[in-house]
């Protein structure tokens, strides 16, 4: 019983809340990771890209409510999730055709991208707040959730409780769907080989007859539905306020770096990576430790990290990574 | 040159006729930041005071009262000392209504008033570390130190058979001082705090904070903070990981958002803020709806009887120099005298002139003590059935 009690414990408190802001980070990771490969720079405004596209959505799901549709059990943002994908493509097309199209055609080193991309980031920053304003938003309906801790507690006579918010399900479901459909668009489809080819060797892509152009077009349109939806199921989850978005830039960077910019696969697991150390060092494990140890008696909370420093440990694992493994776990094209 | 001569010699009859006076009051107030929305209601109810004693021509031999607005922005000590600097050095102010949240109003005060021997009378700071501070007799306060407030919420807590509670605050000089003021009370009762760790406002998520304070346990969590940032945040996740069953609101959580937020789901939870019941409020609402604004607003009351302590002081000094009317201010606040409500301050300048005593009751039940701050009425609130409500005053 102790041990179920702890294992319960365990998957309430640290489990299931690091799998869902795992995979949020993964999907925002796997954006930066793949503007990184193509287009050979990190994307600063990444970030405000996600809070650009949840602004819409979320726009877009206050006019289906006011019309009274609604997806019944699921959110409604689903539904609205398409228009703020293309609203937020446009915008980043845009973006390029403006920007970052200039820097291209100059060959510039990916530093200036880079900066540009700060400039970029600052003014969807803007554009956000102006749109849908600074306040803090929840926009979720539907069913609260999957497993309810006192429905829980009764079906199991356990002392501690479970709770599955029907978000934190949902969040994993896209995400593992998202993730299926974007590896076999890269490497079932046409389209998807050209990417690869690009990203692998510009010059050999040309040769062959690649549009280098239709590929930056493909990147940018894929990078803003990534956004997107990474940022409507992090505000579905949690709640939506546009400063918090510029906030998590700093956790789905270190995902990507820890997974080796440039490579998918590495951004996924970096995103579940940081999220676990994020949640598992600055959880008390007095409680699991109590059930586990039933005649320890610990003094403090056996806590590594206060809450307050939960960023830190991005940054921790950033440096630690760059230190010993420039390259990330899993080998990108090294910075 | 004959008119210039006329109207010199008129200018120089005038000034000799009387020795009234344009008296400047500043204000140093939040109106940008995180409580905003409550600034201007609390700049209405002073300008209302000032107003009033200003019409009734009674104060300094028919001194006028001119209002200066500043911003302390709540959260920035650096811009508040500015402001404060400002209103002083440049607008020549003689007593400033403000600071509004604890942090800054230490901070100007320490750098800035004290320095410059002006009074401040603050409707809305509350942390205890203002109780203790060095001010030379220039800080007041017309609402009640939170060390107060922690006892109140211990004592409802003991009554209720609460023996172990986990305590989160805001993580500033308002949350940080209430918290540990409640630590204190609520330990010496015999009861303890599991843990007492702070939560950072405006972030998304705070399951990890709430994880925390699981793991450390309790019969109950006091939300030291804001209902419309972290607190409301820290009780959401608490909800949904059923972390915590029972909660205990101070006086930044109670208000119609809690209710509306969480609804039937802290059924069973409790809560307590200050707030006076009384002729003088119902006269102050009243007043306020006359004036074209909403009295109930938090604090417009407390700011109305700060800036009408400071006019009948002066006229109880008969200067209007802070470093002299400040040695006025308990008195005109306490017994003994004549009680004056708020819309009276005309009855009280004319006692005062006559060389009478007053007892300044105003909007919010002023009775000033220790340090020069009120000792505080505080609601008990409970929370049933989706509802709130007044359980009786302590």
């Amino acid at each position: 019983m102790d041990i179920l009690n702890a294992l319960v414990a365990f998957l309430n408190f640290v489990f299931i809340p690091a799998a869902a802001y795992g995979a949020q980070l993964a999907l925002g990771a796997l954006g930066v990771t793949l503007i990184y490969a193509i287009l050979r720079f990190s994307n600063f405004a990444h970030g405000d890209t996600m809070a650009f596209g949840t602004a819409i959505t979320i726009l877009v799901t206050w006019g289906l409510q006011s019309w009274g549709v609604s997806l019944g059990p699921l959110p409604t943002a689903l539904l609205a999730l398409p228009v703020g994908i293309a609203a937020t493509a446009a915008l980043v097309l845009g973006t390029d055709r403006a920007v970052y199209r200039f820097y291209r055609a100059q060959r510039a080193a990916p530093i200036i991208f880079v900066m540009a991309s700060v400039g970029v980031m600052f003014v969807m920053n803007g554009l956000t707040r102006l749109l849908i304003g600074v306040d803090e938003y929840r926009f979720d309906d539907g069913a609260r959730f999957i497993i309810a801790v006192r429905d829980f507690r009764e079906w199991s006579g356990l002392a501690e409780g479970l709770a599955l918010r029907s978000t934190q399900a949902l969040t994993l479901v896209v995400t593992v769907i998202v993730c299926a459909a974007l590896f076999w668009f890269l490497n079932r489809t046409k389209s998807g080989k050209a990417m690869r080819a690009y990203s692998d060797n510009e010059d050999l892509a040309l040769l062959s007859g690649i549009d280098p152009e239709r590929v930056v077009r493909l990147t940018w349109i894929i990078a803003a539905g990534l956004a997107t939806i990474a940022g409507t199921l992090y505000g579905l989850d949690k709640s939506f306020k546009a400063f918090n978005y510029f906030q998590i830039l700093l956790p789905i960077f270190a995902a990507a770096i820890v997974g080796g910019l440039g490579n998918p696969v590495g951004a996924i697991a970096g995103g579940f990576l940081v999220a676990f150390s994020e949640v598992a060092v600055t959880y008390p494990w007095v409680k699991v430790a109590g059930y586990l140890f039933p005649g320890w008696q610990p003094g403090g909370l056996l806590q590594l990290l206060g809450t307050e420093y939960k960023f830190a440990v991005s940054f921790v694992i950033l440096i630690v990574v760059l230190l010993f493994r420039p390259t990330g776990l899993f080998r990108g094209k090294s910075v | 040159m004959k008119k210039l001569l006329l109207a010199t010699a008129i200018g120089a009859l005038m000034a000799g006729a009387a020795s009234a006076e344009e008296i400047k009051m500043g204000m140093s107030l939040g109106f940008t930041g995180p409580l905003e929305s409550m600034a201007p209601g609390m700049a209405a109810g002073a300008e209302m005071a000032m107003k009033e004693v200003s019409d009734s021509g009674l104060l300094l031999d028919g001194s006028t009262i001119v209002p200066v607005q500043g911003d302390s922005t709540c959260i920035d000590a650096a811009a508040a000392t500015a402001t404060v600097e400002r209103l002083i050095t440049a607008e020549g102010v003689k007593g400033i209504v403000g600071g509004m949240c604890s942090g800054e109003a230490i901070a100007s005060l320490q750098n800035v008033a004290v320095p410059n021997g002006v009074v401040m009378i603050s409707p809305s700071a509350t942390s205890p570390a203002l109780s203790t501070i060095e001010d030379q007799g220039l800080f007041f306060r017309t609402s009640p130190s939170d060390a107060r407030q922690g006892e109140v919420m211990a004592e409802i807590m003991m009554e209720k058979g609460i023996k172990t509670a986990a305590v989160t605050y805001t993580n500033n000089d308002y949350g940080k001082g209430l918290a540990d003021a409640f630590a204190a009370a609520f330990t010496a009762k015999g009861g303890t705090v599991t843990v007492n760790s702070a939560h950072d406002d405006g972030k998304a998520d705070y399951s990890a904070e709430v994880a925390a304070l699981a793991a450390a346990g309790g019969d109950a969590l006091v939300v030291a903070g804001y209902v419309d940032q972290g607190g409301s945040g820290v009780v959401r996740a608490a909800l949904d990981t059923g972390a915590f069953d029972t909660f205990v609101f101070p006086d930044g959580m109670v208000g119609q958002a809690l209710v509306d937020n969480f609804g039937a789901e802290i059924d069973g939870s409790f809560g307590q803020n200050p707030a006076a019941e009384g002729e003088g409020r119902e006269k102050f609402l009243e007043m306020a709806k006359t004036a074209g604004f909403d009295g109930t607003s938090a604090y417009s009351a407390e700011a109305y009887d700060a800036a009408a302590l400071m006019l009948l002081s002066m006229a109880a000094a008969k200067s209007s120099d802070p470093n002299v009317w400040k040695n006025n201010v308990m008195d005109v606040a306490n017994a003994p005298g004549e009680k004056i409500l708020p819309g009276e301050l005309a009855k009280g300048l004319e006692i005062l002139n006559g060389g009478g005593d007053i007892d300044y009751v105003g909007a919010s039940s002023i009775e000033m003590v220790g340090a020069g701050e009120t000792a505080g009425v505080y609601r008990e609130v409970a929370f049933d059935n989706g509802e709130m409500t007044v359980v009786g005053y302590r």
